[in-house]
């Protein structure tokens, strides 16, 4: 039987998908025996140690380390000199371009410090207290020299200079001076002069929003083993250690084929841990030392040296009729991109007016650096910050006309057929769904009380889908284990374990997922961009298929039939056309016990490149509480409906959402990067740095809305990103509608906000 | 600097072992005992990673160093359990899908219990008071609020 590509409610009964078992590594994780990152540990291991600059901005002139090499203990110390040179260009699709000769540099400074806390040297000793006295002993000569940290500055043409060869991509022609600007972008539909003409009404603002970090709990870690031979194996929590092991070997200068790379179990990752910062260095301590070596980020290291999300500068301009139809709007978004180049500001230029259908409109993006840890991917990379500006701008817009903000949004919604900003079509159903689902819950029209304010927001994000690998193996009793190549960052393991079982017909506890190595599996993509259950489920359900295409023939060996007279329902094969009803069903337990006399063990593998992605999109709105003598806020009430395709674990779905709004909420209220003026990061701990913890969050309701992708066999979409990226705005609109004031900076805390009450007074 | 002889009990059991004065309980049983159940999330004590608790108090097992340990009954993660047995805070866990990545579980899971020992019938407010002190970054709390709440209502016989 071949099964139909998608299974629509109502034509087939669902088991296994919608229902919310326990995921297969829970219990290790309740027990503490499953091993994150810094759990591995193997024979006469090492303990590996990096030294970091002090300044800002710094020429290092030379790296003494004698001393340090000569202290009984130390079995090996590196610089960027055991790491090869990379050619500058950059690499791979514009959205995700890599440039190597950067990347290396991030790894370990080369010619100068570019920021507090990069990485200068490092030790391998036989324990933690010897690698630290080792690292004093390290004598680097800096030529301190003027920095820069605000982005505002760092675009001004007497900046100092992070590269002086850096001219700015993307202008033509291009200018004949170095700046800090790396390059601008620009996409266009339509004639925005004469939309904005064509308006009624025109609002605009400025909006600037600090870098936040993501706030894994899970500092980086990992182990590595360099043999003698030349081969190696990593024990990394990354979220993707295919990934890792293709930007680890490049950068140490090794064939990918002489690297394992295994997937530790990842304490949170966000998009912090898309990319290595301790990989190769553990790697060549290794090499140089002829030992395994252990590398444990400290919480001050992960704030200072490991790629915050960027900060910004936004413009937004949107012109609408006065019945509430927008007829033009303007984008202009300036990103930190730290002290490399490459921020995700193209995807904020794409992402930020795509809910809308909007004739004419225009985004412009610049990736700015400055001496600042370079940025790194953080949930929905760009698109959070350019919905807090679009957004805010949009509530503005819907106040100027007295219109209810999500009516407002309802009826400018892009549907199928409306085209984005960056030129092609929408093709998926899904955005007005969503928003009439928030619209009808019944949270959104109680009354609220003194000084509380509530918002509302959209968001929209691309999701992705991309390389994938799964293996399918029937094991001799008939039961089966689903290997993929997928870091499980939250349970896509359960999620995988589910299709499969479902796809099978066979109970979820008679399946087992796990995530192979890189020597076990084909390649696999980084777990990011809300694509594992989309691509890495198609590669499983696929294989699924194989297999029961491969059972159906072995029952048909069995009976003597032709394999066409044989269906799989249920677990089973059974029997149909001629001779149908003569011979029992043969579960898949009694076909594995028959394997050996027909043709051998059952599995099939599946690598694919899964195309047919549907973006995601959220409606959020927020209650809060501003409190006049503080300017402290309170969120009251926090209600998501996100569109997820088809919840196939419904629970962790909700996890997600639940999760992404609390971020979202930490991003709008407490979280900031805090500098003093030396350039140094004042608060790179989580006293400091506050994310939020249980009793700042009210509960966030998660409203599933389920508009099936096509090209999915179950229907699922990414469901992992898009729930944060309304929540900034969501929270800013709900703050400004409370205090009657617009707030255009993030985040909003108590000073801020007591600021914006304090100007209204005066007012 | 000669290491120190310590003398403790943990989950249980009588344990010796050596350690440097300045070492950390935390980096005791991790590094020295292959205890590696408690997290370091700071090591500064502001996340709750590495929570367990010393003669029935609940600590930071990063602020307190390993010699402190002496003679006294350190309860961690890995003796939770009865067994085979989860304890209902841990079930509770599984079943409400209150973790995610799961490195900030055992601290939550060590706190949460401590909670229970003082206040079998806490409420929503009280939970979320107690937890404070541990960091989770994926969950949003909601249903680590909810598990507690439902393994409660299970260790009361409601
Ligand atoms: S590791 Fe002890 S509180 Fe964070
Ligand atoms: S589950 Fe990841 S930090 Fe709590």
């Amino acid at each position: 039987m071949t099964m139909p590509d998608t299974i629509t409610p109502g034509e087939k009964k669902l088991k296994v998908v919608g229902t919310r078992p326990v995921r297969p590594d829970g219990v290790p994780k309740v027990t503490g025996l499953a091993r994150f990152g810094a759990d591995y540990s193997l024979p006469g291991m090492l303990w590996g140690k990096i030294l970091r600059s002090p300044h800002a901005h710094a020429r290092i002139r030379s790296i003494d380390t004698s001393q340090a090499q000569a202290l009984p203990g130390v079995k090996a110390v590196m610089t960027a000199a055991d790491l090869p040179e990379q050619k500058f260009e950059y690499v791979g699709a514009e959205r995700v371009a890599v440039n190597f000769w950067h990347m290396t540099r991030g790894i370990m400074a080369r010619e100068k410090a570019l920021f507090e806390g990069h990485a200068v040297a490092a030790v391998a000793a036989i324990s933690k207290t010897v690698a630290d006295e080792a690292l004093q002993l390290i004598k680097v000569d800096y030529e301190v020299l003027p920095h820069v940290i605000n982005i505002e500055q760092a675009m001004q043409p007497d900046a100092p200079l992070l590269f002086e060869d850096m001219i700015t991509r993307g202008v033509e022609p291009a200018p004949d001076k170095p700046s800090n600007i790396s390059k601008r972008i620009e996409f266009k539909i339509g004639d925005i002069e004469a939309g904005f003409a064509a308006a009624d009404k025109i609002v605009e603002n400025t909006f600037r929003t600090a870098p936040v970090h993501q706030g894994y709990i899970e500092p980086q870690a990992c182990l590595a083993r360099f043999d003698a031979d030349g081969q190696a194996e990593l024990w990394a929590s990354s979220q993707g250690h295919f990934v890792i092991r293709a930007l680890t070997s490049r950068l140490v200068g090794m064939e990918v084929g002489n690297l394992r790379v295994h997937p530790a179990e990842i304490g949170g990752g966000f998009g912090g841990k898309n990319v290595p910062y301790v990989e190769p260095v553990a790697l060549v301590l290794s090499r140089k030392a002829g030992h395994p070596v252990k590398i444990v980020l400290s919480r001050d290291e992960v704030f200072k040296a490991c790629g915050p999300a960027a900060g910004s500068l936004m413009t937004v301009k949107i012109g609408i009729t006065k019945d509430g139809k927008i007829v033009a709007a303007d984008g202009v978004f300036s990103f930190q991109a730290g002290a490399f180049p490459t921020s995700p500001v193209m995807n904020a230029c794409m992402c930020s007016f795509s809910p809308y259908d909007i004739a004419n409109v225009r985004s412009v993006g610049y990736d700015v650096v400055s001496n600042r840890p370079k940025t790194a991917a953080y949930r929905a990379p760009g698109s959070p910050l350019s919905a807090y500006a679009v957004e805010s701008t949009m509530d503005m817009a819907a106040a100027s006309i007295g219109m209810d903000p999500l009516q407002f949004r309802l009826k400018n919604v892009a549907k199928p057929g409306t085209p984005t900003v960056s030129g092609p079509k929408h093709t998926h159903e899904g955005f007005a769904e969503t928003i009439r689902a928030l619209l009808q819950n019944p949270a959104y029209s109680t009354p609220l009380g003194k000084n509380q304010g509530r918002g509302v927001a959209v968001g929209y994000w691309f999701n992705n889908g991309g390389e994938s690998s799964a293996n399918v193996h029937v094991n001799e009793d008939g039961t089966v284990v689903v290997a993929t190549g997928s870091a499980d960052l939250s349970g896509t393991r359960a999620s995988m374990a589910m299709m499969a079982a479902e796809t099978l017909g066979i109970d979820y506890d008679k399946v087992r997922a796990i995530v192979a190595d890189t020597g076990s599996i084909g390649f696999c993509g980084i777990s990011a961009g809300s694509r594992t259950t989309f691509a890495t489920g198609i590669a499983v359900v696929q294989a699924c298929r194989k297999v029961i295409d491969e059972l159906r023939a072995r029952a048909a060996m069995i009976w003597d039939a032709k394999v066409e007279d044989v269906v799989w329902e249920d677990g089973c094969a059974r029997r149909a056309g001629k001779g149908a009803g003569e011979v029992e069903t043969l579960p898949i337990k009694a076909i594995a016990a028959k394997r050996t006399v027909t043709g051998g063990p059952v599995s099939a593998e599946v690598s694919v490149n899964a195309g047919g992605v549907a973006p995601g999109f959220a409606a959020e709105f927020c209650d809060v509480e501003v409190d006049p003598e503080t300017g402290a806020v309170k969120v009251l009430r926090f209600v998501a409906a996100q569109d997820v395709g088809r919840a196939i674990h419904p629970a962790l779905v909700e996890g997600q959402i639940q999760g992404g709004v609390s971020q979202g909420i930490g991003w709008a209220l407490n979280e900031e990067y805090i500098y003093d003026d030396a350039g140094r990061l004042v608060n790179a701990g989580f006293l400091d740095y506050r994310i939020p913890v249980a009793s700042d969050l009210p509960r966030i309701e998660a409203v599933l809305v389920e508009v099936p992708n096509p090209n999915h066999p179950f229907g699922a979409k990414g469901v992992g990103e898009a729930n944060i990226v309304p929540s900034l705005a969501a929270v800013s609109n709900a703050v400004s509608r409370a205090i009657g004031r617009r707030m255009t900076e993030l985040p909003m805390s108590p000073p801020k906000v007591l600021h914006a009450l304090g100007s209204q007074r005066g007012s | 600097m000669a290491k120190q002889h310590v003398a403790t009990t943990i989950n249980g059991d009588a344990v010796e072992f050596l350690c440097e004065t300045h070492q950390t309980l935390l980096d005791v049983l991790r590094d020295e005992l292959g205890l590696t159940g408690t997290k370091e999330g700071c090591g500064t004590g502001d996340c709750g990673a590495c929570s367990v608790t010393i003669d029935g108090r609940l600590v930071c097992s990063c602020l307190v160093l390993g010699v402190e340990a002496a003679g006294k009954s350190i309860q961690t993660i890995e003796g939770m359990a009865a067994g085979t047995q989860l304890h209902p805070l841990q079930r509770k866990f599984l079943e409400h899908a209150a973790l995610q990545c799961g490195i900030c579980t055992p601290g939550i899971l060590i706190a949460a219990r401590s909670l229970l020992e003082r206040n079998p019938d806490p409420t929503e407010e009280e939970i979320r008071l107690w937890l404070a002190g541990n960091l989770c970054r994926c969950t949003g709390y909601n249903k680590i609020v909810d598990a507690v709440l439902d393994a409660a209502r299970e260790m009361r016989g409601e």
